[in-house]
């Protein structure tokens, strides 16, 4: 028994240390991209390994200087009405096509979930053409419409929402409809509610994923003052490619509101994902 | 086919269903069931000045496509992507996710940082490897204290950025895996230390068949990402860099042939090519399933 209780320390020591060190190395890249936002460009080019921390005080204006050069509060707006466009039309014709497809009977209903079903087959960039073509015909390029516009619609949490409302209990709409609601009241008041923690889900999934979109963003904005916090990314490295505090100060305003959402919310973000994700 | 009469109920039910779905089919129409027959149409067509006047060419773009050394060369890139982040992003992840199911101290901690570059930004992140990577002032080079030029030698930079690819997808292969072990009844393992079994036995012969479902879905998902990866070569790679031949994937080449080259032709014949590929892949995959996974 002590033998065993020796190795159950052991593995567990190990693990620790497995861990960690791989905690570290996730850790590393955003600690260094922090660091070197805070340094002069002289400092951030000094070849020792062990010079760390900023010596010649911290330097935060960096950050106010990128700010202003790359006007951030333009690009937080764009990038914030994308997400939350996509997230509400996500939202809205999901749970409604989830509904139908989970809960009613209607004629060619398994030809248009097959349909959904090929849509998420399919890799997305063969759709990026035409819909560019879509969005410049329709005078669309450089709006928040042009940046929402593949999002209007989610194959993929159509499917997401029609798990969710398999899953409910059958006799709560017979209860409901002897108490006489008609089926739009059943989904608004009893169903919907229902499957609010799939909704959330999908709607954190939508947002990070927009929030993460490059190429798309790239294609329909071609004004600064258009476009997306990743886009702006992209045009930066080409100006900016050897001020690498401004770059890095540039890329942790980039991901600083995801990462601080993230870190209070974790529980549903790594559960909306990975559940979203899970049932793809 | 016996059409049946419907009841008023019936009925009513039906139109519900019709109005429910309408605006998320109308959407999938016109955004993608209309690009698709698009794509492969355009395809066939030679673009013209501005992108006006397509005239029909028949499959001259698959010709020139197919007989163009730099989209072989892509493919091979974007395999070699695939071989790097795919075993490595699902072997690490797997272990961190057997050791935080095992209930130690700390586990949110852990999970809350290898989840993290899920929700950075590509863009931000492919900025602040190629900062790590640069080759006169980069960490890794300070660090190590070599002169390894990581992303312009043509020889690694697909594995410098394989490596950024597996930074960023263990964290959520590795959620996958944790909510794949929590299925896994404990009776199993109660029974296999009765046996006097050891951890490292019990995971190849409870662990891995059991979760063979979990890790199959997670490899097929992520064959498919990886095949259509393009933020990481395009934030990483700069258009001057001499490696960039050796790196650039096949999404990369149809986003520039399409969009900075104003070929949508030649784009749409590449990304048709990439989706006889995909299928491909997913064949092979399908048939695979029926021999390694375990479904009890």
């Amino acid at each position: 028994m002590e033998n065993v209780r020796t190795r159950d320390r052991v593995n567990k020591i190990i693990m620790y240390v497995i861990l960690t060190f791989m905690a570290i190395i996730m850790l590393v890249p955003f600690v260094w991209m922090v660091l070197t936002a805070l340094k002069t460009n002289q400092e951030a080019i000094s070849v020792n390994p062990f010079y760390i921390l900023p010596a010649h005080g911290w330097h935060w204006e960096n950050f106010g200087t990128v700010w202003k050069s790359y006007n951030f509060l333009t690009l937080y707006k764009n990038t914030l009405l994308m997400i939350l466009f996509r997230v509400i039309c996500a939202c809205l014709t999901a749970t409604m096509a989830g509904y139908a497809f989970g809960r009613l009977r209607f004629p060619g209903k398994n030809f248009m979930f097959a349909l959904v079903l090929i849509q998420m087959m399919v890799p997305a960039q063969i759709f990026i053409i035409p819909q560019y073509l879509m969005v410049s015909k329709l005078g669309m390029l450089n709006t928040t419409f042009g940046l929402v516009f593949p999002g209007l619609v989610t194959a993929f949490g159509t499917y997401l929402l029609k798990t969710g409302y398999q899953g409910l209990p059958r006799d709560l709409e017979e209860a409901a409809s002897i108490d006489g609601c008609n089926i739009g009241q059943q989904f608004l008041l009893i169903m919907m509610p229902l499957t609010r923690s799939s909704m959330i889900s999908l709607g954190i999934f939508t947002a990070v994923f927009a929030f993460k979109d490059l190429m798309w963003p790239m294609i329909v904005t071609t004004k600064a003052e258009t476009t997306t916090l990743s886009a702006a990314l992209a045009k930066m490295t080409g100006q900016y490619s050897s001020d690498y505090p401004a770059m890095m100060a540039a890329a942790t305003l980039a991901v600083l509101p995801m990462v601080v959402i993230y870190v209070i919310f974790q529980k549903q973000f790594v559960e909306g994902i990975a559940t979203s994700g899970g049932k793809l | 086919m016996k059409k049946k009469k419907m009841t008023a109920a019936e009925k009513n039910r039906a139109l519900w269903g019709w109005m429910f779905i309408t605006p998320t089919m109308l959407g999938l129409i016109i955004l993608n069931f209309y690009p698709i027959f698009n794509t492969a149409y355009q395809s066939l067509c030679k673009t013209g000045d501005f992108g006006k006047g397509n005239t029909f060419v028949g499959l001259r773009n698959f010709q020139s496509v197919l007989s163009n050394p730099e989209t072989w060369q892509s493919l091979i890139n974007t395999i070699k992507y695939a071989l790097i982040e795919v075993p490595f992003g699902v072997v690490i992840a797997l272990i961190l996710a057997v050791f935080l199911n095992k209930k130690l101290k700390g586990t949110s901690i852990y999970r809350t940082i290898f989840f993290l570059p899920m929700v950075c930004a590509p863009a931000a992140v492919a900025m602040v490897w190629k900062w790590l990577y640069n080759q006169q002032f980069g960490l890794l080079n300070n660090f190590l204290g070599t002169k390894i030029a990581w992303i312009t030698d043509s020889k690694i930079a697909w594995i410098s950025i394989g490596i950024i690819g597996v930074w960023s997808i263990i964290g959520y292969n590795m959620v996958l895996f944790i909510s794949g072990l929590q299925e896994i009844p404990h009776d199993y393992y109660e029974a296999a230390e009765i046996d006097g079994a050891t951890g490292i036995r019990q995971f190849f012969h409870i662990t891995v068949p059991l979760l063979s479902p979990t890790t199959f879905f997670i490899v097929q998902t992520r064959v498919i990402g990886a095949l259509t990866v393009f933020d990481l070569m395009f934030m990483v790679m700069d258009r001057t860099n001499a490696a960039l031949q050796k790196v650039q994937s096949i999404v990369y080449l149809f986003y520039d042939y399409a969009f900075n080259k104003g070929n949508k032709g030649y784009g749409a014949t590449l990304v048709m090519v990439l989706l006889i590929f995909i299928m491909i892949v997913t064949l092979v995959m399908q048939k695979a399933e029926k021999k390694f996974v375990f479904y009890n």
